[in-house]
């Protein structure tokens, strides 16, 4: 086995998680787009949304507005809201990135919960980057192709639960976080908080909306006092 | 309104909101407990993100016994240190499976 430096190590697991999320995860998109179909989208439709809107949550939840006979505004706003969470994330990883001008147009794209998860998980900036890239090209790939696939092959895709690919999305999220959940001090409790917090909310507040307020669960850090050098 | 604008708006709101955080000024961060909220934030969006998809449907909370057991295998796979991959294919193989035997 050949001794590689420990940047080198740190950017191949990166990677490696990276790609591993891009394909998996992105094999979901056959999900979104037999679910667009049937809520009425036309294939071309379901593809444009993977395309511009590129952020799972909202897709599908413009997709059941839709289905479900709502209100087309209605539908929209609270798909946009649910990606409110990925502003966040941008806030979080403008330092660690560092993109500038069109750069950071294109960059803010990508910047979703899978590629924040793999960049967050990462050692090091270097490391860090080279995670959110790889997760954003392979996602993006993978995301719109099966789009394609599961809205033209609506008829003859079946069940996609039946093969287990709605468990897929939060077991790569609980994989990527783990290391910290079980190794950061203090992201445990508040890991905790968040989940009892958007639970609890879940039946009374409309969907997406739970899941933002769940970020009140890392307030208490803000209101800490300063840590001790 | 039509669903091709649907379609677009949303795809307009959501870039609108990702470039928003990007461009957030960064002198916003100096302070050291910002800087630890903003890396928790992850942490709780991403938890909650788990817990919703596994336990809710749409706004009711529904226990989908094979999808929990997927991912109580996936927490046993971690204990386990398996590799990320592994972890995926024992979740939705478990929840597969058990959903073939209960038709």
């Amino acid at each position: 086995m050949s001794v590689a430096a420990p940047g080198e190590g740190a950017r191949a697991a990166a990677v490696r998680d990276g790609l591993g999320v891009g394909v998996a995860v992105g094999v979901s998109g056959l999900a979104f787009g037999a679910a667009a179909v049937t809520a009425g989208l036309t294939v071309a439709q379901a593809c444009a949304l993977s395309l511009l809107a590129f952020t799972g949550a909202s897709q599908f939840a413009l997709a059941g507005v839709i289905g479900g006979g709502g209100g087309l505004v209605a539908g929209s706003l609270g798909a946009v809201l649910l990606g409110g969470r990925n502003a966040l994330y941008g806030m979080r990883l403008a330092r660690t990135l560092g993109v500038r001008g069109w750069r950071r147009l294109a960059t803010a794209h990508v910047v979703i919960d899978e590629t924040t998860a793999v960049a967050t998980a990462q050692h090091g900036r270097a490391a860090a980057r080279t995670g959110f890239y790889t997760t954003a090209v392979s996602l993006y790939l993978a995301w719109n192709l099966t789009t394609l696939l599961g809205a033209a092959g609506t008829a003859r895709l079946g069940d996609p639960d039946a093969v287990g690919l709605d468990v897929l999305g939060p077991a790569a999220f609980l994989a990527l976080l783990w290391p910290r959940l079980t190794g950061e001090k203090g992201a445990g409790k508040v890991a905790v908080a968040a989940a009892v917090i958007a639970v609890a909310a879940t039946p009374v507040l409309p969907p997406g909306v739970p899941v933002m307020l769940a970020a009140v669960a890392a307030l208490p850090a803000l209101l800490a006092r300063r840590a001790a050098p | 309104m039509s669903v091709w604008i649907a379609v677009i708006a949303t795809g307009l709101g959501c870039y609108a909101l990702k470039l928003g955080g990007l461009v957030t000024p960064q002198r916003m961060l100096d302070d050291p407990r910002v800087r630890r909220f903003t890396e928790l934030v992850p942490v709780a969006l991403l938890t909650a993100l788990i817990a919703v998809q596994a336990l809710a449907d749409g706004k009711s909370l529904e226990f989908d016994a094979a999808r929990m057991a997927g991912l109580g295998a996936a927490v046993v796979a971690l204990l386990l240190r398996a590799p990320f991959l592994v972890v995926l294919v024992v979740a939705a193989g478990v929840a597969a499976g058990l959903r073939l035997l209960g038709q």
